[in-house]
């Protein structure tokens, strides 16, 4: 197995239960990995929800993370992925004061070449929303940077993976168990 | 009322009614089967200890003189029944106190459904009175663990919790049920849990793997096999036997394997690891296959890992998927039950034998023998050696005695010089090492087994970390018999100091008390061996004895614990001395 550090999206289909987050979190702790990103949301399925971790590993250790992750109860399966094995962004949100919208003429051509969004607009602030590679997103928060930034917060990467991963048929074959 | 029998036995635990949150964590745990269980009260657990006054004819609550002493009673009650051991405690230090015992658990898949009693839920995470986040704490010494805030709720969460405790690989799980959920009230149903989704506890053996491993072993010229405490969970222990005598295999054990393979058996070669025996560990390095059975590769096991079997085929068989590759390579994993992938492969296997290869670990049990074992068991110096003590407890209790041992130099004196004839006769803590496991554990043991002999043998040191427990004793009237090695030194520490350390002897001498007095204080039958004549005849009345039994044996106080492997060092790197 290759022991080069490589960015690694960690996918954790689980039950949607109080204290899992802990316990899958504990598992990077004790073995002393930092968590570059952590996502979870409800996944395609109803009722099971889906983590997306990035971590900054050799593959030998995602595999044996991956399976430490899948001893646990209540989770149903989970997948390692590097990066060329997914599709995936970040989103962030910009805060910035409004008089900076008119007043300088190239904020809004920096808005308008990295396709930010504007959400809302009021007579203090306005805010933007941006989505994209985290080279994408950190290029723009560059070029704002030298206006002033009022709030920046940026999501953790969300993933989808090109091959299947077929949950559905997993949790027939646990119902079927 | 409608009544759904399950038996009449249980006919109780599964009554539909109402009733309190209390109530129903005792008739859940009865529907389970529970008839004894090990526990301390405290106000956040009161109602559960009321309705336990109730239903004392169904469960007989054994009250330890401390929460760590209820954890391991229950660990060496699982390990010798082969059942769910339950503990039970308060919220705060009282759960608090359950949490070595768990880690004990949880590393040496034992078995345990733990109950905490929690403040109510309208005070969690204000740092109520005794107050922790014990669910949060648990969590990584846990297979599984939860908290029920609802009274409704608690019978499924037990019966998730037996469920998941028992299946697959055992382990620990923890339910803390706050104080309103036990005083409020709900219909009572309750329903064993027969599977949990995204859990399978059990892989499917793949028939292929099997044919890949009895190829292995068919072809090999020097084939070994480590088994560990998977044969012993998965009751394969036949299968074990049958395995390695059709094919002529020579057998090792790891410490929690031990006992199940009597320790006469022809093939069976001693035990693996840093005090392991000569043999195994050096030859070790010299196999062509190497086959783990339910083990799992502990860094004691191996030494140094870079140098761990390097020339041999590795077969793993295991029921954990996380075990596979984990720490050793390997080159076949047989998933699954050991019981039912034993069989298999039992099928699979030619006839065979390999007396040279088996001639190789006898020529070097044989140096082995001369240089430590019988300067051990059959000493000619002055002081008493640990080693002849168990010799003695052999005789007398003709190997048929469940050996409970603590953590330190006599443990390991104990796994090596036990002679076993039945399985789960030895209980240890294994992999977290817990001092202070054994006397606790030994009241569990005996509990569970009450026909068999129980003897605890503890160091001086581990037995004054639970010396409470004697109070346990007394009071249950067990007939646990308490051997304590007293050398006056925390001795594995010792021994490293002296051997790694200079002889600095730092913080590891130890000046005991009159440990006879104590436990005549608690009205225990005890007796101080200082001298060789004396060994025998008090072992011959300690083992003769009807009731509980202390006995003292002051022993050599810088004795050491050969063969060893140092620390990071090689299994081929196994000392005499």
């Amino acid at each position: 197995m290759n022991e080069e550090i490589k960015s690694f999206t960690i996918s954790i289909y689980t039950e949607n239960n109080i204290g899992l987050l802990n316990r899958i979190s504990a598992i990077f702790q004790r073995r002393h990995i930092n968590i570059e990103s952590l996502t979870t949301s409800q996944s395609e399925i109803d009722g099971v929800n889906r983590f997306v971790i990035v971590v900054n590993i050799t593959e030998e250790k995602a595999s044996k993370i991956v399976k430490q992750i899948e001893k646990q109860v209540e989770t149903i399966r989970a997948y390692y992925h590097t990066e060329d094995q997914t599709i995936f962004t970040e989103s962030c949100m910009f805060k910035i004061k409004s008089d900076l919208l008119f007043n300088e003429p190239q904020i809004q051509n920096i808005i308008k070449e990295s396709y930010a969004r504007i959400v809302t607009v009021n007579r203090e602030f306005f805010v933007l929303e941006k989505s994209g590679r985290r080279n994408e997103i950190e290029s723009l928060r560059r070029d704002l940077n030298a206006f002033g930034i009022m709030q920046f917060v940026r999501s953790g990467r969300i993933a989808v993976t090109k091959d299947q991963m077929k949950i559905t048929e997993l949790l027939t074959a646990f119902n079927n168990q | 009322m409608k009544t759904q029998t399950i038996n009449k036995k249980q006919e109780v635990a599964v009554k539909t009614e109402r009733i309190s949150g209390s109530e129903a964590v005792v008739r859940s745990l009865i529907a389970e089967g529970v008839d004894i269980l090990y526990g301390y009260p405290g106000g956040a657990i009161m109602p559960v200890y009321d309705e336990l006054f109730k239903f004392q004819d169904k469960i007989h609550h054994v009250l330890t003189r401390h929460e760590q002493g209820a954890a391991h009673a229950a660990q060496g009650y699982a390990r010798i029944s082969g059942k769910v051991g339950v503990a039970m405690a308060t919220s705060g230090p009282g759960a608090t106190n359950l949490i070595t015992g768990i880690a004990d658990a949880q590393i040496d898949s034992t078995p345990l459904v733990c109950i905490t009693g929690q403040v109510f839920s309208h005070l969690l995470g204000s740092d109520a009175f005794q107050e922790t986040d014990i669910v949060g704490i648990s969590t990584p010494v846990t297979k599984w663990n939860c908290q029920v805030t609802k009274s409704e709720d608690i019978p499924a969460a037990i019966a998730k919790a037996f469920y998941i405790a028992k299946s697959g690989r055992p382990g620990p799980v923890l339910v803390d049920i706050t104080k309103d959920a036990q005083v409020s009230e709900l219909d009572f149903k309750y329903e064993k849990c027969k599977g949990v989704r995204s859990y399978m506890p059990v892989p499917k053996t793949n028939p292929e793997h099997i044919k890949a491993a009895a190829a292995l072993i068919n072809n090999a010229k020097k084939p070994m096999i480590v088994w560990g405490q998977g044969v012993i969970l998965g009751q394969a222990e036949e299968e074990l036997k049958a395995v390695i005598e059709k094919a002529g295999i020579p057998a090792a054990w790891t410490i929690l394997g031990a006992s199940a393979l009597p320790t006469s058996h022809p093939l069976n070669i001693g035990m693996v690891g840093m005090h392991g025996n000569y043999a195994p560990n050096k030859l070790t390095n010299e196999c062509d296959v190497l086959i783990a059975i339910g083990m799992r590769f502990d860094d004691r096991v191996t030494g140094d890992l870079s140098r761990y079997a390097k020339q041999a085929k590795i077969i793993h068989f295991d029921i954990d998927p996380a075990e596979i590759n984990k720490n050793v390579q390997t080159d076949v994993a047989v998933l699954g039950n050991s019981k039912e992938s034993l069989a298999m492969l039992l099928d699979a296997i030619n006839t065979n034998s390999h007396e040279l290869w088996l001639q190789e670990f006898k020529d070097l049990y044989a140096i082995e023998f001369e240089k430590v074992i019988n300067n051990d068991i059959n000493p000619t110096k002055e002081g008493l050696t640990m080693g002849e003590v168990l010799k003695q407890i052999n005789i007398e209790s003709k190997g048929h005695a469940a050996i409970v041992s603590d953590v330190g130099q006599h443990q390991m004196i104990a796994c090596r010089y036990a002679e076993f004839t039945t399985t789960k006769s030895n209980i240890t803590s294994g992999g977290l090492g817990t001092m202070g496991f054994a006397l606790p554990a030994a009241i569990g043991a005996k509990m569970a087994a009450p026909n068999r002999e129980v003897v605890a043998i503890i160091g001086d040191g581990g037995f004054q970390m639970n010396i409470q427990e004697l109070g346990t004793i007394f009071q249950q009237k067990t007939a646990v018999k308490v051997v304590v090695l007293n050398n006056e030194f925390l001795g594995m520490v010792r021994q490293w100091q002296q051997l790694f350390f200079d002889r600095r002897y730092a913080s590891t001498e130890m000046t005991n008390p009159n440990f006879i007095a104590i436990a005549e204080g608690y009205y225990i039958k005890a007796r101080k061996v200082t001298k060789r004549e004396e060994l025998a005849e008090a072992i011959k009345e300690m083992i003769a004895s009807k009731e509980s039994y202390f006995l003292e044996v002051c022993v050599e106080k810088e004795d050491n614990v050969f063969p060893m492997i140092p620390s990071g060092a090689s299994v081929s790197d196994v000392r005499l001395s």
